[in-house]
């Protein structure tokens, strides 16, 4: 191990820390957007509205990221009419499609997990909506929906993390994020403990990071739950 | 592309063994070991739940050659290479290996307390008890954390590629150039390993059925 490597080139990790928080951010609040109408749409009860949802969910649960990844940024460019599109510009960038692929998915894992959230709404809560007369729309907005999403929260959290640990991906389709640094710096100097064990401790500062802000969401979304503040509990 | 298919199965499942090898291991000392050892797991499971995994395998397919290359100088022995179905194989297990533990953790305490001190109460020996009671009456409360690290940890096969294993993603890499269809190839390995998740799935419905498994 030599510090010397890690220190000259602590600016190249931090502006690769950036790329990679970017492309979090970006993606993590793209595909939250995203996952709420879909999470609506996979729980609704009539089946026409639910299985294409599904199927999307189903398929880029199932399938690997690192190949969504391929898809769209090595495999679009087979198509010509793709080529000479509009959009091309767009697709041509790597960041573009490093943000599209995560979008995408983050929205069908974080869909799956509002619409299990969603189908567990005590019937209760929904009874008691009708029977004061609320609208669908205002059952969806004021009860089943703010509902579902406080009891997504310590799930949410887990896929953020995981979504932190996903952008590394970016890396391999030429970005330098934390790890496309990595992998430079270990291309350049040889040195992989150097590279990669900065880089893996980054990524873990981040991931607390997240843990603990998550924690303080749920302190405060999910007190209800908490024992200590139960009126008339211990 | 088939060889590359069953390469990406051989990859799988020998992580997997390892994998639940290490999470045994790391659940026991979490639970009955000494505070050393605890702690340590305790480590072992932070860590590797909070490095990606493409960099931890990046870390021990380069570092691992790093070190072998020192420790062949110190011993005079030729250069050796680093096997990339050994890095990836070590890499994947031993990441799923923090998972499962903590699967495993969970069901270990699932297992009703009145069985294992009955096992004492028999004279049974701590590993008896173990070996005989706690787990196969954990099997039941771990199997679907267990079904659902199998699903990630397939797909997390497709990241040997990268370190140069010849697997169904290196494969389609190498068609999709020559062929100039990466969209084609790409997306057919995508199915191959969605294949993978259906009859997973399919498989563990039929088994949960049989064994009335809690479900995931």
């Amino acid at each position: 191990m030599s510090p010397a490597i890690i220190l000259e080139n602590l600016p190249l990790f931090v502006s690769g820390l950036a790329l990679t928080l970017q492309l979090l951010v970006v993606s993590v609040l793209l595909g939250l957007a995203l996952s709420i109408p879909l999470a609506l749409l996979a729980a609704a009860p009539d089946k026409r509205l639910a299985w294409p949802v599904q199927t999307f969910i189903y398929i880029f649960r199932g399938t690997p990221l690192l190949l969504q990844l391929f898809v769209i940024y090595y495999g679009l460019s087979q198509f010509d009419w793709i080529k000479q599109g509009p959009l091309w510009p767009v697709l041509r960038e790597a960041w573009w499609c490093a943000v599209i692929a995560f979008t995408l998915n983050t929205a069908a894992y974080t869909a799956e997990i509002f619409r299990g959230a969603i189908r567990q709404t005590p019937k209760g809560e929904i009874e008691a909506a009708s029977a004061c007369g609320m609208s669908a729309y205002a059952k969806y907005r004021y009860i089943i929906l703010p509902g579902a999403l406080r009891r997504s929260i310590p799930m949410y959290g887990n896929e953020v993390i995981f979504m932190l640990h996903a952008t590394a991906l970016a890396g391999v389709i030429t970005l330098v994020d934390l790890f496309g640094t990595a992998r430079i710096i270990n291309s350049r100097f040889y040195a992989p403990f150097e590279a990669f064990l900065t880089a893996g401790l980054f990524y873990l500062g981040v991931t607390f990071l997240i843990v603990w802000l998550f924690r303080r969401l749920e302190k405060h979304y999910l007190r209800h739950l908490d024992p200590a503040h139960t009126p008339g509990g211990p | 592309m088939l060889a590359g298919a069953s390469l990406t199965i051989e990859v799988a499942v020998a992580s997997l063994l390892l994998a639940v090898l290490l999470g045994l291991c790391a659940a026991v000392c979490k639970l009955y070991g000494p505070p050393p050892a605890r702690w340590i797991a305790g480590l072992y499971t932070t860590v590797i739940r909070g490095i990606p995994d493409i960099v931890l395998m990046m870390l021990i397919f380069f570092g691992g050659q790093v070190w072998l290359n020192t420790i062949a100088d110190r011993l005079g022995w030729r250069y050796i290479d680093l096997n990339p179905f050994v890095a990836g194989v070590l890499t994947i297990g031993f990441i799923f290996g923090a998972y499962m533990s903590e699967t495993f953790r969970g069901a270990i305490m699932a297992v009703p307390k009145g069985q294992i001190e009955a096992g004492h109460a028999y004279g049974m020996s701590p590993w008896q008890v173990f070996r005989l009671i706690t787990l196969p009456a954990m099997t039941r409360h771990a199997m679907p954390g267990f079904f659902n690290n199998w699903l990630v940890l397939v797909k997390t096969t497709a990241l040997v590629s990268l370190i140069g294993l010849q697997d169904m993603v290196f494969k389609a890499g190498v068609a999709a150039n020559s062929l100039r269809k990466p969209f084609t190839f790409y997306l057919l390995v995508a199915l191959l390993f969605l294949l993978i998740t259906i009859l997973s799935d399919l498989i563990f419905r039929w088994l949960q059925r049989r064994y009335a498994w809690a479900g995931p």
